[in-house]
């Protein structure tokens, strides 16, 4: 308990850090997958081979190996003097889009095609289709996966904690290293990524509840 | 589409050098060390005449003595200090300390086992008992010393600087500001790096080859942590690399052990300062430390609390 009071500034610090960055990249990668979802079911080759690349470039390295990208390669050959918070946010980010995009097609796949063929006979372009059409009704399917790809994403980010960013693992860490009881310090850490991950399947659950339609 | 495949590729092969260039964690690699680590006329490294029947009244010594091995937990990744290499041979200034104790307490070489510890679980791993003793850069403070026992010091090592060679800007802690300086997460000294009268911008990652690595491509300016770590990794990149030589914290290091066997305290100090009376601590450090050019200096006395 002491060691909670004690650093209650380091767990403060530690517990915004992770929430910033799970929702930053969670928005980015919500963005991106959804964009590239829409790759992978365009009818224009080009940007369904970039789709399938990309998915399976993303979500088949280890995040660890992207995060060292981003520290070692992305400087050298891309962009140099990112911060550490930004390198964290591109490989969480990219990362996680491969898992969002899969979950996003699976749900337009469940749009029967009836609905896709009917909005291009009433003269709607391809991306009208998809915004107006399918997306709406491929959203209530999708929530439950991308649930489980955001509380996954809140674990995920303590990689950045090995990678200079100020998150909850880094506490952990931090604190461990100058000797204070572990026990206490994982029991304060878990508890704190119970608390953000509960938050979100909670919000989801609301979700489905409001958008649960009788089919 | 073209330009995106050539892209990823360029990556990935970018990526494969960049772990190949940080492959060089081993005592010797890239360019020679700056000691005469080679040849004939290279320090030998002593041996130490093992003791017989060693009774101490030690619940921790007993259990080592039934067993017929002594446990003590190490560093790998430290050369001259504490380094394991691929063969899982192990090597360094902290690995013959641990040899010394050993022999005192009645332990032949073969019948030591070496475990690598991580830094963040050495308190756990040595109240547990899973570790008889645990010599490895490890700081004597007062917050550790409420979970474990230490004797020593055995060694006097302090936070300094390592940067590139061709680097004029820095001379020292207070020439820091507005650099960027890396650390392992958590560190001693980049707790006093990151005091706002330095003024420095501070990168953690959790290996000390990365750092290196970081201040290689340009990306930091300096590596801070134990003098005696950073004097490992210049004496492996001479041309490149150097240590700045002005000690900024104080880091004592201690051989760690369970917190309430001063039974096996006493015998460990008393084997430490033995060692360092009869020459052999010299000798050990002039085979390991010593080569990567740090001039030896008298070890401190011994606190028996």
């Amino acid at each position: 308990m002491n060691v909670l009071l004690d650093h209650l500034a380091d767990f403060r610090e530690g517990f915004i850090g992770t929430v910033l960055l799970t929702l930053a990249s969670g928005l980015v990668a919500m963005m991106l997958g959804v964009i590239i979802a829409g790759f992978r079911v365009s009818p224009v080759p080009p940007l369904r081979m970039f789709g399938t690349a990309w998915v399976t470039l993303f979500r088949n390295t280890p995040l660890t190996l992207l995060f060292l990208i981003a520290w070692f390669v992305v400087p050298v050959i891309f962009v140099p003097g990112l911060s550490p918070w930004m390198k964290a946010l591109l490989a969480l980010s990219f990362y996680t889009s491969a898992f969002v995009c899969e979950a996003v097609r699976s749900g337009i796949n469940t749009v029967p095609l009836g609905q896709a063929e009917a909005a291009r006979s009433l003269g709607m372009t391809f991306s009208q289709t998809l915004r107006l059409i399918v997306l709406p009704q491929a959203t209530r399917t999708v929530i439950a996966p991308l649930s489980s790809i955001f509380i996954a994403l809140t674990k995920n980010s303590a990689i950045a904690g090995a990678f200079s960013v100020t998150e909850l693992f880094g506490v952990q860490k931090l604190l461990s290293d100058k000797g204070f009881p572990i026990t206490w310090i994982f029991l304060w850490v878990a508890l704190a990524y119970l608390v953000i991950t509960f938050s979100i399947s909670g919000l989801f659950r609301l979700l489905e509840r409001r958008l649960g339609v009788a089919r | 589409m073209k330009y995106r495949t050539s892209a990823s590729a360029a990556v990935l092969t970018a990526l494969a050098l960049a772990l190949t260039a940080c492959g060089g964690e081993s005592g010797n690699a890239g360019d020679q060390p700056a000691g005469e680590s080679t040849g004939a006329n290279a320090p030998k490294l002593p041996t130490y005449a093992v003791a017989t029947g060693v009774k101490i009244d030690s619940p921790t010594l007993k259990k080592a003595q039934q067993a017929g091995k002594l446990v003590i937990g190490a560093k790998n990744d430290q050369p001259f200090l504490g380094f394991e290499d691929t063969t899982g041979k192990r090597s360094g200034f902290d690995i013959e300390i641990a040899r010394m104790v050993a022999a005192d307490l009645g332990f032949k070489p073969d019948q030591i086992e070496f475990k690598t510890v991580d830094s963040n679980v050495r308190e756990t791993t040595i109240s547990k008992g899973e570790v008889d003793l645990y010599v490895g850069t490890y700081t004597i403070n007062d917050e550790r010393k409420k979970q474990v026992g230490f004797a020593g010091p055995y060694f006097k090592a302090g936070a300094d600087l390592l940067i590139r060679k061709d680097e004029k800007g820095i001379t020292g802690p207070d020439s820091l500001k507005g650099k960027t300086v890396c650390s392992i997460k958590g560190s001693t000294p980049l707790q006093e790096i990151k005091k706002p009268k330095y003024g420095a911008k501070t990168v953690e990652l959790s290996k000390y080859s990365e750092c290196v690595q970081q201040l290689l491509n340009n990306e930091v300016d300096a590596v801070t942590t134990d003098d005696a770590i950073l004097k490992g990794y210049a004496a492996q990149r001479p041309t490149k690399l150097k240590v700045v030589g002005k000690p900024f914290t104080q880091e004592p290091y201690g051989v760690g052990m369970n917190k309430d066997d001063k039974a096996l305290r006493d015998a460990v100090n008393d084997a430490l300062e033995k060692h360092e009376k009869n020459g052999d601590y010299k000798k050990a450090y002039e085979a390991t430390l010593g080569l990567s050019g740090s001039p030896y200096a008298e070890p401190p006395a011994v606190n028996r609390y």
